[in-house]
């Protein structure tokens, strides 16, 4: 398939994978920022293919995992009601809240419906005009723009019986907040190509300078991730550090400026708790105060709501790369896609997760070598 | 000490799921993945458990009076009931032809039950049993006996389709999911989940543009092929409904006690299907078919086999995707395009779409 399979060329990934062989001449930390590109990593099992120095901390770019679990609480009362269509991208259905996920809301009874875009919730509220409808509106700077259209859209078109649950959050704040944390061990970033289609790379050169940090823009195929990760060992062997851009094929310094636009008309930067790493200032999106009316927290009066995480769940230290998925204690015993302790457990972009999916071969060999050792014996 | 409790212990009667876990049916129980698999062997084998149900294959296999009967039973819950490549009618044959076949059967009758929803037009309900019709008449099996049932007006969803299949299985035909062995070859017979995403890309809300049409079609003339070209040799066969390719091998591995390795290279996937799979962040591999078979073979039966399926429509596609190993047993492992090694699990829930 064209633009598809020339990013997963066997013979190039191997051409990357012994470019790097011999390269590091010490070990490094190196983070993606986001959850699509952890996904990749461990589904083609790039990690397993990098030179043993090279460790791969997956980052805390995955939105279900980092949404508040009040929010997702709130999600389920505004769900439970009547009058409600309640509206979602698909994996945001089976998150955990204190008691209940969004699916089990529906097979009690709940209009719970999954959408592709929130401008087909919107089209949904066109169609019922007798119900309420409410789209989940999470994510990174990266779905920011499509809901920001929806809302603006709403707004045009004076749709009354539309809002959003809002809960955005930005890159630049949460790679700040991890590098100024006492106990960060990250040493290079592979940031997100998605997130830098939408908003440029420009907010990253500070960064970069501040921390004297190299950050490679990165996609999301296979050797989109060998090329960035390749470029970031390249930048920390010989002692560089700013921006670059691996992803030059969707990615500007500038960015979507339109998109921006829209996004500055309609949200304003706010402070958001992040699940699992606490409150960050300034590090999400609120919708302004003129189109508060769009806003499904204030419509159904849900903001009283708080909720307690699972002592057991580490996502925290998960999100902020101090441990790995299977260091958990919980992980895969107490804690699996069917009954997940935490978030990073039910996205398909969370870090255990992915892990569980894809990411048990090592146990499986050394198991397999005992049993080969045992049959010796 | 303890005390006895006053009266007779209720364990054997209460639920073996544990409620805290699932209170309620959820949609994911009929899904394919793990959930309907711990809804199966949680609940209805610790009820009906039976040496015959324990193999869990698509259909069952019954010895009577010296004659070997492959028997099995589905239900067709399909939205839409129109759908590109076919309809519910032709569907409810299709799937149940192919689970008598899957057991090694010539399929010989079917009954179909009807549930209908008060208010349903008669104008589909032609067009749905003339279509049954026709595709039964297509596969020889004679429609020889139904039920029809009305529920009230939002109390179905329009129609549902109930069959049962029987078959006879010829002497030398020997399948079961516990003959996967160490060294046999995993035979795809075509281009996997077409169904899957044709159905998805006229389904409400999710409307996209494709010329794709579901792979519904009678898989027995080729199943047939196989069974005589190979005899003995074909250990298993499985349809990869439901849950796709990676659900059927998981239990297949799981009822063998092997290992199973894929080479994502060989795995035959249309460009339309996985340009969709992309968009949508779906795994193939989990994406529904209705008109593929696996076959797990002894090694050397490996290129007859695939040769006789491409002597059919149905398996022009056809290529050997894996082999049976001894190690891993129990799980499925697949090498990526770029020689990275994964576990392909089986799946925990409805596969959904992801936000970005």
């Amino acid at each position: 398939m064209k633009f598809v399979d020339e990013y997963r060329d066997e013979a190039d990934a191997v051409r990357f994978i012994e470019a790097m062989r011999g390269l590091p001449t010490r070990s490094w930390n190196l983070m993606e920022i986001c959850g699509g590109q952890t996904h990749t990593i461990i589904k083609s099992g790039i990690d397993r293919l990098l030179p043993p120095e090279i460790n791969m901390v997956h980052g805390p770019g995955c939105p279900v995992c980092v949404t508040p679990l009040e929010l997702i609480d709130r999600a389920i009362a505004i769900a439970r009601r009547p009058e409600v269509i309640f509206t979602s991208f698909g994996d945001m259905l089976r998150v955990p809240g204190s008691s209940a996920d969004l699916l089990s809301v529906k097979a009690d009874g709940g209009d719970v419906r999954m959408v592709y875009s929130p401008l087909d919730a919107l089209t949904l509220a066109h169609a019922n005009p007798g119900k309420q409808v409410v789209f989940f509106a999470v994510g990174f700077e990266t779905t920011a723009p499509a809901n920001a259209m929806a809302v603006w859209r709403a707004a045009q078109e004076e749709v009354e019986n539309f809002s959003i649950l809002c809960s955005h959050v930005l890159v630049p704040p949460a790679m700040e907040a991890l590098l100024g944390a006492p106990d960060n061990l990250v040493q290079g970033f592979l940031a997100a190509g998605h997130v830098c289609s939408v908003m440029g790379y420009w907010e990253y050169e500070p960064i970069a300078e501040r921390y004297r940090i190299p950050i490679v823009v990165t996609g999301f195929e296979p050797l989109d991730l060998l090329q960035g990760t390749y470029m970031t060992l390249r930048a920390l062997e010989e002692g560089r550090w700013g921006v670059e851009n691996q992803y030059a094929r969707s990615v500007t310094r500038e960015g979507n400026v339109p998109a921006q636009q829209l996004m500055e008309k309609v949200f304003q930067v706010v402070d958001r708790p992040w699940r699992g790493i606490g409150p960050i200032p300034m590090s999400g999106y609120a919708l302004r105060a003129e189109l508060s009316r769009f806003d499904a927290e204030r419509r159904f009066e849900v903001g009283d709501i708080s909720a307690q995480e699972s002592p057991e769940c580490i996502a925290g230290e998960i999100l902020k790369g101090l441990k790995k998925p299977h260091e958990c204690s919980a992980f895969g015993t107490r804690c699996t896609p069917e009954r997940p302790l935490g978030a990073p457990m039910v996205s398909s972009e969370g870090a255990c997760a992915a892990y569980y999916h894809y990411g048990r071969i090592e146990e499986l060999i050394s198991r397999d070598a005992a049993q080969a050792a045992e049959r010796h014996d | 000490m303890t005390d006895q409790p006053a009266h007779p212990s209720l364990a054997g009667l209460s639920c073996p799921i544990p409620l805290t876990d699932y209170p309620s049916v959820q949609l994911a129980h009929g899904g394919g993945g793990r959930l309907s698999q711990m809804l199966i062997e949680g609940l209805f084998l610790e009820a009906f458990d039976n040496p015959v149900l324990e193999l869990l294959h698509d259909g069952a296999i019954l010895q009577v009076d010296g004659a070997r009967l492959a028997f099995s039973t589905d239900s067709f819950v399909i939205s839409p009931l129109f759908f590109p490549g076919g309809d519910i009618g032709s569907l409810a044959v299709h799937g149940t032809v192919n689970d008598v076949a899957m057991c090694g059967g010539r399929p010989v009758a079917m009954s179909t039950g009807y549930i209908l929803e008060e208010g349903f037009p008669m104008e589909d309900l032609w067009r749905i049993t003339r279509s049954m019709e026709e595709a039964s008449r297509e596969a020889s099996v004679s429609v020889v006996t139904g039920d029809t049932k009305v529920v009230d007006r939002g109390k179905g969803d329009g129609v549902y389709i109930n069959t049962t299949g029987i078959g006879v299985i010829p002497a030398g035909v020997e399948i079961s999911p516990r003959r996967a062995r160490p060294g046999d070859l995993v035979v795809l017979s075509g281009a996997i989940a077409v169904h899957g995403i044709a159905i998805m890309s006229v389904r409400e809300g999710l409307e996209f543009e494709t010329q794709l049409e579901s792979d519904s079609a009678n898989l027995y003339p080729m199943v047939a092929s196989v069974l005589e070209r190979a005899g003995e040799r074909v250990h298993v066969l499985r349809d990869p409904t439901r849950g796709g390719v990676a659900s059927a091998l998981n239990e297949i591995a799981g009822k063998a006690g092997v290992g199973i390795r894929l080479d994502e290279r060989s795995i035959p996937i249309g460009e339309e299907v996985r340009g969709a799979c992309e968009i949508l962040g779906l795994d193939p591999l989990y994406v529904a078919n209705e008109g593929k078979c696996l076959a797990i073979v002894d090694r050397e039966a490996g290129e007859e086999v695939v040769e006789a399926m491409r002597g059919h429509a149905t398996g022009g596609a056809a290529a050997i995707v894996g082999e049976i190993v001894e190690e891993h047993p129990g799980k499925v492992l697949l090498r990526s395009r770029i020689g990275g090694m994964r576990v392909v699990d089986m799946l925990s829930g409805e596969q959904l779409p992801r936000i970005c």
